[in-house]
């Protein structure tokens, strides 16, 4: 990440990591140098190294968690002070099993002796980092205009319904089917998306408040549709469950049926070029940066600020669609119920927030998550940890890396744009008096 | 957070002369709707209203209605009422909200008797459940509404009451006393608002994001915890004493509503109590008029010498005690155990009755007990076997919310700093 990529937090965008002089080049001191210097202290202390860092304090904060809970720890833990080396060795057992089970489900599995089995968690990783790579996409294009899309799920639900519709009662020609399928929940998501713009265009409402709420109305609909035969219940069930999506509307493996990863991996791929394109290189995406910036200027510069929004939510409303599209098309094609979200819609937002709503950063996250989520089935098979760690451990990186000041306090890191390690505090002080000049 | 359009600030000062139609379409729709429904499509003969339960002191005869005379009636007088509406826009007068509030009653009252036909519909019922479902959503609302007029937006509420309920069934489980469990449930919320606080004022990182990322680590935390350790040893853990429920003498008999008001636990009587303290202290002490001003203008209550930041600090923990007391409410009131994600996204009703009832304590209440009304409603016709399928009826709140945030119901309109870091220069 160069300088550059550093933009003032403005008015209209959520601030991620609140104001900082040291990325704001109206207030960088003088002698900040090249902006290869610039470069090496972003990595050491500024947003990558603290995007690291926070991954690193949440693993802690997680042991900490999973050895405070073991009931192993807790009864060698009574005659601590008869013998405190059983319970660092119980401790330390505890907190290996859990994450050397948590490496090995999500990354490589050593004790497969073929490197064709033992390779398989990686794909799982990137299985799990698919849709939310996707959905992580749309939140990062509504953040980079200034909007914040809380309605992950309720897009999800409800491109999932719309592909899940095309996919298991329209039959078509092979790859024709699977190509409307997905156009279908891409266009399911960006509709229900598209509500909250238009909303927000026309009449001013909070995108925040309507996504929230439509994430409920998207869940009852789907709820409706699913138990209502003739919409979207499977003929002859009496479960709310839909049918089986239609062989010529699954997406193909990519590697054979020995590896969960499909062909939405690849489009997923694409998506992310895609959004790099539209941002770096595209007038519309040019235009969504001014706005993202500063509404008021872009209204100023002739920018139509109000449709701005409305393309907007619909391009992060079709990203999330892919993704619910993809959960029904290749992940659960035997008839899927309401829960076909699976938290995808709000993991979506701390993905997009880890990587800075940056494609590149987004892709990365998203891997990362899925890696997480892959991982955390093996530790709770493995170790006997709850999966729902993985949302401890989510929430905290994402809290961490909101607030770059506190990983710099803990780790006593430098504040970029600064010579000398000052204490936070005064840097802080420092700070204000840097912005009110 | 402001829910409105920058240009409705721009309002012309001669406001007598504004003439806005959409009161009267909104009427003219839901008259179409209730002829198309009590008239047109109507069914059965006659609804039977069930108005005493066979233990009350003061019994009260079935009354019985016929359905599709009720259905006429109802239709004129909803017709009427919405002629003399769009009469009165035409004459550039408002419609008087009593009028709307009447509107509102009388199209109840034949929806009710269309859905409940061939049937009888348990009066008492619909209420007494009311206020049970109502109850944490207005503890998390007054929360809410704290919070967002002193300027800090709260989405976390979800969190709050799920840290509440975690807490409030470990600690009642353990020492067996249900009041300490309240007390448990109070400084867990106070701890979410903290992190909430800590990060949005001290870090300045946007409130929203601080808000949904703090109700995923409640999620996470409450359901680790609760996987790990409380399903381990269930019975010392996770087996609080209930609340038993104090009848107030004499009240507790008013018919139909008595029962629902007066028959309640402890928890119950601390939300009535809540609602007047947090009205009163909001508008009539000094307190709210500090609390209100860092809200809507923190430069000018810093001016005056109002510590913004730290009032807000404070108040933002009241807040998340309230919101804990409400999280209590779930496995010291109704459930009796704690059990993953159990409040189910009550904290985002109460938040959308925060907005529909405009930032104002009493009509945020108001509002809780209207959706609190509609979920109940939906358990109510679903057991009598109601045409309308049940999930539009839970889908009730958010449309509405929807509507209100979109000025098509009232006017949303909220504190002006909220959601706005105050950085002092």
């Amino acid at each position: 990440m160069t300088s550059q990529d550093q933009q003032v937090p403005t008015q209209g965008q959520p601030q991620l990591g609140g104001p900082e002089p040291g990325q704001q080049p109206n207030v960088k001191p003088d002698d900040s140098g090249s902006r290869w210097t610039q470069t090496a202290r972003d990595i050491t202390g500024g947003t990558v190294g603290v995007s690291i860092l926070a991954v690193v304090l949440a693993l802690i904060v997680g042991a900490i968690l999973i050895v405070l809970t073991e009931p192993d720890v807790q009864a060698t833990a009574a005659y601590f002070f008869a013998r405190p080396g059983d319970t660092f060795r119980e401790i330390w057992s505890t907190v290996s099993t859990a994450y050397s089970a948590l490496f090995q489900g999500a990354i490589y599995n050593f004790r497969r002796p073929e490197f064709a089995t033992a390779i398989r968690p990686l794909t799982e990783t990137l299985n799990y980092a698919t849709p939310l790579i996707a959905a992580g996409l749309g939140v990062a294009v509504a953040f980079r205009v200034g909007l914040f899309n809380i309605g992950g799920r309720g897009q999800i639900l409800i491109a999932a319904a719309a592909a899940g519709f095309v996919g298991a009662y329209v039959p078509l020609p092979p790859v024709l089917h699977l190509i409307v399928a997905l156009l279908a929940g891409i266009a399911g998501g960006a509709i229900f998306a598209g509500i909250a713009g238009l909303l927000k265009a026309r009449t001013g409402a909070h995108e925040v408040i309507v996504t929230i709420m439509l994430n409920y109305v998207g869940f009852y609909l789907l709820s409706y549709m699913l138990r209502t035969p003739g919409l979207l219940q499977a003929p002859g069930s009496n479960n709310p469950e839909a049918a089986d999506t239609l062989p010529t509307a699954v997406l193909p493996d990519l590697f054979g049926s020995a590896y969960n990863l499909n062909l939405g991996f690849i489009l997923v791929i694409a998506a992310t070029v895609f959004v790099w394109y539209l941002f770096s290189r595209s007038s519309l995406g040019f235009r969504f940066r001014a706005v993202g910036e500063n509404p008021d200027a872009a209204r100023v510069a002739g920018i139509n600020v109000k449709n701005t929004y409305v393309y907007a939510m619909l391009i992060s409303g079709a990203l999330i669609g892919l993704a619910g599209s993809q959960q029904v098309l290749g992940t659960i094609t035997t008839g899927f119920s309401s829960s076909i979200d699976a938290g995808i819609g709000f993991d979506a937002i701390t993905v997009a927030l880890l990587g800075r709503s940056r494609p590149l950063g987004v892709f990365l996250a998203g891997v990362l998550f899925g890696a997480l989520k892959a991982g955390g089935f093996a530790m709770q098979a493995a170790a006997g940890v709850p999966i729902d760690i993985v949302l401890v451990l989510q929430s905290l990186i994402v809290l961490l890396i909101a607030a770059p000041p506190l990983v710099r306090t803990v780790f006593r890191l430098p504040t970029p744009g600064q010579k000398k390690p000052v204490k936070p505090q005064k840097s802080d002080k420092h700070r204000k008096a840097v912005v009110t000049r | 957070m402001t829910a409105v359009a920058p240009q409705a600030a721009a309002v012309p000062v001669d406001a007598a002369r504004i003439r806005s139609w959409k009161t009267p379409v909104i009427l003219a729709v839901f008259s179409l709707i209730a002829i198309l429904l009590f008239v047109a499509l109507r069914r059965g003969d006659q609804t039977g209203f069930r108005l005493s339960r066979g233990a009350d002191l003061l019994q009260l005869p079935e009354i019985t209605l016929p359905t599709l005379a009720t259905g006429v009636v109802v239709s004129l007088i909803l017709v009427g009422i919405t002629a003399f509406s769009a009469w009165l826009t035409s004459r550039y007068v408002r419609t008087p909200l009593w009028l709307i509030t009447a509107f509102a009653i009388v199209f109840m009252v034949g929806f009710l008797t269309w859905t409940a036909a061939d049937a009888s519909l348990p009066v008492y019922g619909l209420f007494v459940g009311t206020i049970a479902l109502a109850a944490p959503l207005i503890f998390g609302a007054l929360g809410g509404v704290i919070s967002e007029r002193v300027g800090v937006v709260n989405v976390a509420i979800e969190g709050q009451l799920l840290a509440g309920a975690f807490t409030s069934a470990v600690v009642a489980s353990v020492t067996n006393q249900p009041l300490l469990g309240l007390v448990a449930a109070m400084v867990a919320g106070v701890l979410v608002s903290f992190v909430l606080a800590a990060f949005a004022i001290k870090y300045i990182v946007d409130q929203v994001i601080v808000g949904v990322v703090l109700n995923v680590l409640v999620t996470g935390l409450t359901s680790f915890l609760y996987s790990q350790v409380l399903t381990e040893d269930a019975a010392t853990l996770n087996s609080p004493e209930r609340f038993s429920t104090i009848p107030i003498p004499i009240l507790s008999q008013i018919p139909v509503i008595g029962p629902a008001l007066f028959q309640q636990t402890i928890i119950v009587y601390l939300m009535y109590i809540a609602v007047a303290v947090v009205w009163f202290a909001l508008f009539k002490t000094r307190w709210g008029l500090r609390l209100r001003s860092v809200g809507e203008h923190p430069t000018a209550a810093d001016t005056v010498g109002i510590k913004v930041n730290r009032t807000r600090f404070i108040n933002v923990s009241i807040a998340g005690a309230i919101a804990g007391l409400g999280g209590a409410y779930f496995t010291l009131g109704s459930v009796g155990t704690f059990t993953k994600e159990m409040t189910a996204g009550a904290g985002f009703i109460a938040l959308a009755a925060v907005i529909f009832g405009r930032w104002d304590p009493i009509r945020a209440t108001l509002a809780a007990l209207l959706f609190g009304f509609a979920q109940n409603l939906q358990n109510v016709l679903s057991a009598i076997g109601s045409p309308v399928p049940s999930e539009f009826m839970l889908m009730l709140p958010y449309v509405l919310t929807i509507f209100a945030v979109a000025g098509l119901v009232g006017h949303a309109r909220g504190p002006a700093a909220s959601g706005k870091p105050y950085i002092k220069s």
